[in-house]
């Protein structure tokens, strides 16, 4: 359940934003959780609903983009899609590759009303 | 303005645009506070020459015997330190404790796994000689420490051959993230139907460049090679 954790992490990085801006409460809040970043959805809606609560991000509309896994093949060069870190690559079968999307885990904006 | 794109809108899209009156660009990695810890305490490891491990597995996977049987074999040729990881008890820390080891324990509660913030306030009171090796035995979880970087030069994955071969790929992003990875129990193989190489092979698969070296810490079987890794290590350290 690291999920609280990484909720927890957003909230004081929106803390610390709200000190910056001078208020109080944010609206609204955009996340970036890529699909190889080992983030649960289900269980961090969970720990978001927790984590917020008497925050600054408390009653904020929470959106979560998710860019796909992608990889670029080092023996071929090819790009190809990942659904799981162990996909190897679909033109010469290599295991080498870097992982170009994906992982990305960020806050990307606040919202003021 | 799009929060998405940052068109001034005007054209389709395929996300939803919020309607506000103020936007703030943050674009900070939601771990950055961790990582900027971690690459404190990597900092602190680097200017005292220490060697520091991340020691990561499942529960019961034999890291504690492991690192019983490494410090009592070891310990007149090198220096070593131990930060242990557990929710409750202290009972790992009077295993090390009892091999004449330095260590400190770090009960995280209902958390489950380690973080840099409290590896570094531990090195505040376990203060590891210069030159020595560091072992952090993180919480038994081959989920969630994966993605917390706590300033370790190496992370290393065990796994024993009670578990399934196929650990890896259910687990991947700890053997992704790994650099060694070590395959305990072996005594046991004839008695359990594991496949070394198709475990080896699974690792392989998610992490093409992990190193790995199969042991038992019961008998012994295997140790040398773990022990020469260590050593290799720890040289160059030394003398970066």
């Amino acid at each position: 359940m690291h999920e609280l954790s990484i909720a927890m992490g957003i909230v004081e990085i929106a803390d610390k934003e709200a000190v910056k801006a001078g208020v109080d409460k944010f609206s609204g809040i955009e996340l970036v959780i890529g699909e190889l970043s080992g983030v649960e959805l289900a269980s961090f809606d969970f720990a978001w609903q927790q984590a917020i609560k008497g925050t600054v991000l408390d009653g904020s509309k929470l959106e979560i983009s998710r860019p796909p896994g992608k990889a670029r093949c080092l023996d071929c060069g090819c790009d190809f899609n990942m659904v799981q870190v162990y996909d190897i690559c679909p033109v010469c079968n290599s295991y080498f590759k870097d992982i170009i999307s994906g992982k990305e885990l960020r806050v990307k904006s606040l919202l003021i009303d | 303005m799009c929060v998405s794109c940052g068109c001034g809108g005007g054209h389709s899209h395929d996300h939803e645009h919020i309607d506000s009156h103020k936007i703030i660009d943050v674009e900070k990695d939601i771990l950055h506070q961790n990582n900027l810890l971690a690459e404190r305490n990597r900092g602190y490891f680097d200017a005292k020459e220490i060697l520091c491990l991340n020691l990561v597995s499942s529960p019961g996977s034999g890291k504690t015997s492991l690192l019983e049987k490494t410090l009592t074999d070891l310990k007149d040729t090198l220096p070593f330190a131990v930060i242990e990881g557990d929710q409750q008890t202290t009972n790992d820390a009077d295993r090390i404790h009892a091999t004449g080891t330095k260590v400190s324990q770090i009960n995280t509660g209902k958390g489950c796994h380690l973080d840099a913030h409290m590896v570094y306030h531990t090195l505040q009171g376990l203060k590891p000689e210069s030159d020595s090796v560091l072992f952090i035995e993180n919480v038994g979880n081959l989920v969630c420490p994966a993605m917390f970087d706590l300033g370790e030069k190496y992370r290393v994955v065990v796994m024993s051959v009670t578990e399934g071969d196929d650990k890896p790929l259910k687990y991947p992003d700890m053997f992704y993230s790994s650099h060694l990875c070590i395959i305990n129990k072996i005594d046991l193989l004839p008695y359990v139907p594991f496949s070394i190489e198709k475990a080896k092979e699974n690792a392989r698969r998610v992490n093409p460049e992990l190193e790995i070296i199969e042991v038992s810490s019961l008998t012994g079987e295997g140790m040398d090679l773990w022990y020469e890794w260590l050593k290799v290590k720890q040289q160059q350290t030394t003398t970066v």
